[in-house]
């Protein structure tokens, strides 16, 4: 979705801002919301895709004057609610009201913590060759979809260069929709700065990103 | 017996009472452990952080056939150093070079290399460095206080899948004989990043 989460090349939003000696949380109530939304997607209740989709949809207005662990609560409570596992009237409430929904994984206890803190497995085998191949010139598709897609705006309509074969991977426009993993070629693919951002930009950059094959066409 | 069982609910955002309400929710319907939250949070706080990549790093700036493994296969290099935790598939390493400069971004959300430098700070998940950072990185430098000489390559990553990478920053001049050890407390987070440079020997900290 063109959101305002995609936000490469954007002008206006000022300068970055470091925080000497930052703290891992500036309250103690982030803390919490990770923990949620790493065990509920532990569970079973969500995968990553989704709930990176449930943050893109707040309303711009909310996306932008909220804070990192804001959205996530935000998406968190959205996402729990469409999917039938909280409803609405138990939010307001503060407490549960409904019967529970059983959870794929079931129930999140302490002996599941040390898997979620190796990172998850997401090459899957492939079902047909990859089309392209390192040095190949390829173009990301002028492509709009209105869902979850992991194709910047910036590079739409842009031509650049294969450099590794990352695999097939989960294809997350198709995970985020809860539509299957639907396994697709992952490629690093590299932009001149120039063919990105036009001829008055410093020649010595380059701009890569990982793009799924449905992303690419031959150029 | 968490810290925020001690506040007075008059103390409490409305933030704060929602993610409270939240939890209660979760644990009176049985789908989470609220101890089990407590040693997520513990975790992260004490397993995961920049040391981790410190430590990888170092070690590439000591040994050239684990440097050379690393820029080949992160995952599997980083996966036969015992000491460092364990990382999940997908990560990969950039080196800086005198001619090129390698910077991470995720212009989408927030992908960063969590096993390799802990949560990411603040300023990597918002609108100023996400927005230019592709398109201004020698810019965004300068608000790190930091410069390239003009004609060196900048190599921008954007995360835009499970991929992580981390930078492999140029070992300082004047460590020669230097322990691992001893190297790694020179690497700093930013320079993993791509938006600092390790410390210099003998400068102050």
């Amino acid at each position: 979705m063109n959101g305002v989460h995609d936000m490469g090349g954007m002008d206006g939003f000022g300068k970055v801002e470091p925080e000497p000696n930052e703290p891992m949380f500036h309250s103690e109530w982030e803390g919490r919301v990770l923990a949620m939304v790493r065990a509920m997607g532990a569970a079973g209740a969500f995968n990553i895709d989704t709930s990176r989709y449930y943050r893109e949809t707040l309303p711009p207005d909310i996306y932008l004057a909220c804070s990192y662990y804001q959205k996530w609560l935000l998406g968190l409570e959205d996402l729990l609610i469409d999917k039938g596992f909280v409803a609405a009237t138990e939010v307001a409430a503060g407490h549960a009201r409904v019967p529970a929904k059983p959870l794929k994984n079931g129930k999140f206890t302490i002996d599941d913590v040390g898997r979620i803190m190796v990172r998850g497995k997401f090459e899957r085998k492939p079902s047909a060759p990859a089309k392209f191949k390192p040095g190949d010139r390829v173009r990301a598709k002028n492509m709009h979809p209105a869902t979850h897609t992991r194709l910047p705006r910036y590079t739409r309509g842009h031509v650049g260069v294969v450099e590794r074969n990352l695999g097939c991977n989960v294809y997350p426009d198709s995970a985020a929709m809860e539509a299957g993993e639907n396994p697709q070629w992952l490629y690093t693919v590299v932009f001149e700065g120039t063919e990105l951002w036009g001829p008055e930009t410093d020649p010595t950059l380059k701009i890569s990103i990982d793009a799924f094959e449905p992303y690419l066409e031959a150029a | 017996m968490t810290e925020h069982d001690h506040h007075d609910h008059s103390e409490l955002s409305e933030t704060e009472l929602r993610v409270r309400a939240l939890e209660t929710i979760l644990t009176e319907k049985g789908y989470v452990d609220p101890a089990a939250l407590d040693a997520i949070i513990q975790a992260y706080e004490t397993k995961i952080g920049p040391h981790n990549g410190a430590r990888v790093v170092a070690k590439a700036w000591s040994d050239p056939a684990f440097k050379q493994s690393l820029l080949a296969d992160a995952t599997k290099a980083v996966g036969t150093l015992g000491h460092v935790s364990r990382v999940g598939d997908h990560l990969v390493a950039v080196e800086n070079t005198p001619k090129r400069h390698n910077i991470v971004v995720c212009t989408l959300c927030s992908c960063y290399p969590w096993e390799m430098l802990g949560l990411p700070p603040v300023w990597y998940k918002a609108a100023p460095y996400r927005s230019r950072a592709v398109k201004d990185p020698r810019g965004v430098l300068a608000d790190f206080g930091v410069s390239l000489p003009k004609e060196t390559e900048i190599r921008v990553w954007d995360s835009t899948a499970e991929t992580r990478f981390l930078v492999l920053p140029m070992r300082p001049e004047g460590t020669e004989g230097w322990s691992e050890q001893r190297l790694a407390e020179l690497v700093t987070r930013d320079s993993m990043i791509g938006t600092g440079f390790p410390k210099t020997p003998g400068a102050p900290s």
